[in-house]
């Protein structure tokens, strides 16, 4: 009898904050997986789909049925991931939405909009194949990709308004008293980091799925139909890399400008000062100092600045007391997330140089099996890449939820039952995971098996009439 | 300018609870199909009936929860704090549920089909219990105002959740069993049509005795929505029974029209009686929806979305709805060379 006594009071001893955000992390990390796809492979459907019909190229038409297929699998599991983070935003942080909803709110409210579009276009583009004249329904693809653009602003503009809150006034107990939407949505950081994710989606979605092609090109499956997959997705993710460095750039600027403490975790400074090294790995103790990793003396203020040179002042994590400011653990976190991100998106810079390259002086893709191994790496590689930026900017905000306004700890719920709900999350969405995977795979599998010939109807044949089609019901 | 936005919230609890509710009330009938054999036939017209919408229906689910938290955040902080339970409940169910229809598509021994068939059906039965008891504990005033926990079990367990949570399930299993009828017709199938017929007669009968009962619960423990069900909503509540009724008339006929239209009508009267019912509370008793309103400037921003919505969405969902409708959508798109490979090897 104690000891159940005793149980349950370690249930109710249980701080919900830690597990809170363990849980959003680890269901937005497993989201934003599914975002690129979401966001980019309609546009390299579409791609394929208009080659298609300009050249009259059968295999072309192939792969844009067969991608509106996987795409549409990956869509319905981003919808239920999706229908969780819904649920989470109340569930975890209720005094976060209660507080700020009116405000916070506002750009999800369009991200509504276009995902309901989204949807409903994913629908009439998979099952028009047959029903629509060609280009009738290649039009009916376009609103897919326009959706996922206006949709991944919207949901990014809620999450720079959390790293820049503007557009509204507060009452002396500090409520919200009145919004201006247009400065919630456009607030000053929602231009570069509404960019940065966007190319990040075609980035990290064309390096994907470029990735399972190169795959199949080593176990030596390199007809058409396998450079043409790889050709379209590899180079929307080339074209992607070297404009994503322009605007990473840009934004770390304007972190250095903006959130000055989140970038003195990201370049590991704890006292501010000029003449700032770039310090590559390393590490931030107790004691503020940095030991370990390789300095490149003053390269940190030269970057934040290259007018003023090393002379530039970077400000320390010292400059804000320790309450408001990212733990030393936090710090380090970010500061690895950060070389991370900036080492493999050099790598994957360079691998789209080499592309590039070869494109440019010998016409075609590089056939050696160095590219297609590195090639075959990016998908996972540009997916830790994404993920990383995701931690700078999460894990550099700290403790804030809403800069420089309200505190993670106080947004979060009391419910201390939140680690229950954690281990119930990572085991059903490592269920959901496997099975996504699982469903891909034995698509890719039936695809194979069936091997590079065509129907003899083919998609855009005169409809038939609705009934009557024997081989479409027996494949359930 | 907040009562728009409140009606336009229960509008699209209506959608989800027509849309997606038989989504899940597809899942009860699976669930209760039987052994493997016995319910081969309905489980396979249900899997296909399910398959071009999948999971794509939290579509409404996702708005009206946003609609919520921006329109009316304190209401919504106070909803999540009181009702974490069934809400988490209903969110683990509904990812459960997409993982494991999808599984069980993939899967081919029968031992794990069964398995997730299970999980696919148990938590198709638990998610709209918990939407309803949810709903129940709002409508008992159990939710309290100012972004506050209420009690964290009575709120749901309790005579009018209990109720509430059987009626949607009742009604979600009931109009599922409505549209498996027009499905199976479609499919000139007599046999899975009276089937399933026959289910949609008894279970329109169980919804009724339901709401009667819960006509007397909500009369002891829900005082305020008593009420309104009996007063200002009294025509809606007539016009709902009235369809139900007719619906059950043609069902009873077999009438092969009309029947599916009141159906959805009678269900989604239901709905709308209840949010007349509790008018002009968002919370019953303590908190109305013109207190909780948001400031001025985020509701113009959501009646702007709203109208995107009317001017974007609404043309490109009549669409799919009509071609659906027509049954111009093939179950898994265009046939794809290496299905008819399957085909020709499995035959």
């Amino acid at each position: 009898m104690s000891t159940a006594v005793q149980v349950v009071g370690l249930i109710a001893d249980v701080d919900p904050v830690p597990w809170a955000r363990s849980q959003m992390a680890f269901t937005l990390a497993f989201h934003i997986i599914l975002v690129p796809l979401g966001v980019s492979w309609a546009f390299l459907t579409l791609i394929a789909n208009y080659r298609a019909l300009r050249h009259d190229d059968a295999d072309a038409l192939l792969l844009a049925q067969r991608w509106s297929k996987y795409m549409a699998v990956t869509f319905a599991v981003g919808a239920v991931t999706g229908t969780v983070l819904s649920f989470e935003f109340g569930l975890l942080w209720p005094r976060f939405m209660g507080r700020w909803g009116e405000a916070f709110g506002v750009p999800f409210a369009f991200e509504g909009i276009f995902f309901f579009t989204e949807a409903i276009f994913v629908a009439i583009y998979l099952y028009g194949w047959r029903r629509m004249r060609p280009w009738a329904h290649f039009w009916t693809g376009v609103p897919i990709v326009l959706a996922g653009i206006f949709g991944t602003m919207s949901v990014v503009a809620a999450n720079a308004w959390m790293n820049a809150p503007s557009g509204f006034t507060l009452d002396s107990s500090g409520d919200v008293v009145s919004v201006d939407p247009v400065e919630v949505i456009f607030n000053d950081a929602m231009p570069l980091e509404t960019a940065h994710m966007l190319v990040a989606a075609y980035l990290v979605g064309g390096f994907l799925i470029a990735s399972v092609y190169a795959t199949g090109m080593l176990r030596g499956r390199t007809d058409h139909y396998h450079r043409l997959a790889f050709t379209i997705a590899f180079t929307v993710a080339a074209i992607a890399t070297p404009i994503q460095m322009g605007v990473g750039d840009a934004l770390a600027r304007w972190v250095y400008d903006e959130q000055p403490v989140k970038f003195a975790a990201i370049e590991l400074v704890p006292q501010t000062s000029s003449d700032v090294p770039e310090t590559l790995l390393g590490h931030l103790n107790s004691d503020g100092s940095v030991t370990g990793g390789i300095p490149i003396p003053g390269l940190a203020s030269w970057l934040s600045d290259p007018g003023t040179g090393t002379s530039t002042v970077v400000q320390g994590l010292d400059s804000v007391p320790a309450s408001e400011r990212p733990t030393e653990q936090e710090a380090n976190v970010v500061h690895l997330a950060w070389d991370v991100m900036v080492g493999l998106g050099t790598l994957l810079f360079l691998l789209s140089l080499w592309y590039g390259l070869s494109w440019a002086v010998r016409r075609r893709a590089p056939g050696n099996r160095v590219f297609l191994v590195l090639a075959a790496c990016s998908g996972v590689l540009a997916v830790v890449t994404m993920e990383s930026g995701w931690v700078v900017t999460e894990v550099g905000r700290q403790p804030w939820i809403v800069y420089e306004y309200m505190k993670v700890e106080n947004a979060a719920t009391a419910n201390t039952g939140v680690w229950i709900t954690f281990i119930a999350v990572v085991l059903l969405y490592l269920a959901l995971g496997v099975t996504a995977i699982q469903v891909l795979r034995g698509m890719s599998r039936r695809f194979r098996r069936a091997g590079g010939f065509h129907e003899v109807d083919g998609p855009y044949a005169p409809s038939e009439p609705p009934r009557g089609e024997p081989d479409e019901e027996t494949v359930r | 300018m907040s009562d728009t936005v409140a009606v336009v919230l229960l509008l699209a609890l209506t959608a989800y609870a027509v849309l997606g509710g038989a989504d899940f009330g597809a899942g009860f009938w699976d669930l209760i199909a039987g052994g493997p054999e016995r319910g081969a036939r309905p489980r396979e017209l249900i899997e296909h009936s399910i398959g071009p919408v999948w999971e794509a229906n939290h579509v409404w689910l996702i708005f009206i929860f946003v609609v919520s938290w921006t329109a009316f955040p304190e209401a919504y902080a106070s909803i999540m704090l009181t009702l974490f339970v069934p809400l988490t409940l209903a969110a683990l169910g509904i990812v459960l549920r997409g993982a494991s229809f999808a599984f069980r598509k993939s899967v081919v021994t029968l031992r794990s089909r069964r398995g997730f068939g299970a999980a696919f059906a148990a938590s198709s039965v638990l998610v709209p219990y918990c939407m309803g008891a949810v709903a129940g504990g709002i409508a008992s005033g159990r939710v309290p105002a100012g972004g506050q926990a209420g009690d964290p079990v009575d709120s749901w367990l309790n005579p009018t959740s209990l109720v509430t949570g059987l009626l949607a399930l009742t009604a979600v299993a009931y109009l599922a069993a409505v549209y498996l009828v027009w499905e199976a017709r479609g499919d000139d199938d007599a046999e899975l049509t009276e089937y399933f017929r026959r289910r949609a007669v008894v279970s329109a009968v169980v919804v009724a005795v339901v709401g009667v009962v819960g006509l007397v619960v909500l009369h002891g423990d829900a005082p305020y929505v008593f009420d309104g069900i009996t007063g200002r909503a009294l025509p809606v509540v007539v016009l709902g029974f009235l369809c139900g009724t007719g619906a059950l008339v043609l069902l009873a006929r077999d009438a092969t029209r009309g029947a599916r239209a009141l159906a959805v009508l009678a269900v989604a009267g239901l709905v709308v009686a209840w949010g007349v019912a509790q008018w002009p509370y968002l919370l019953p008793e303590t908190l109305t929806v013109s207190s909780a309103a948001a400031p001025s400037g985020t509701l113009q921003a959501l009646f702007v979305t709203i109208g995107l919505a009317l001017v974007i969405v609404l043309p490109g969902f009549l669409l799919l709805f009509a071609l659906a409708q027509k049954r111009l959508l093939p179950g898994e798109g265009v046939p794809d060379v290496a299905d008819r490979t399957m085909h020709g090897s499995a035959d």
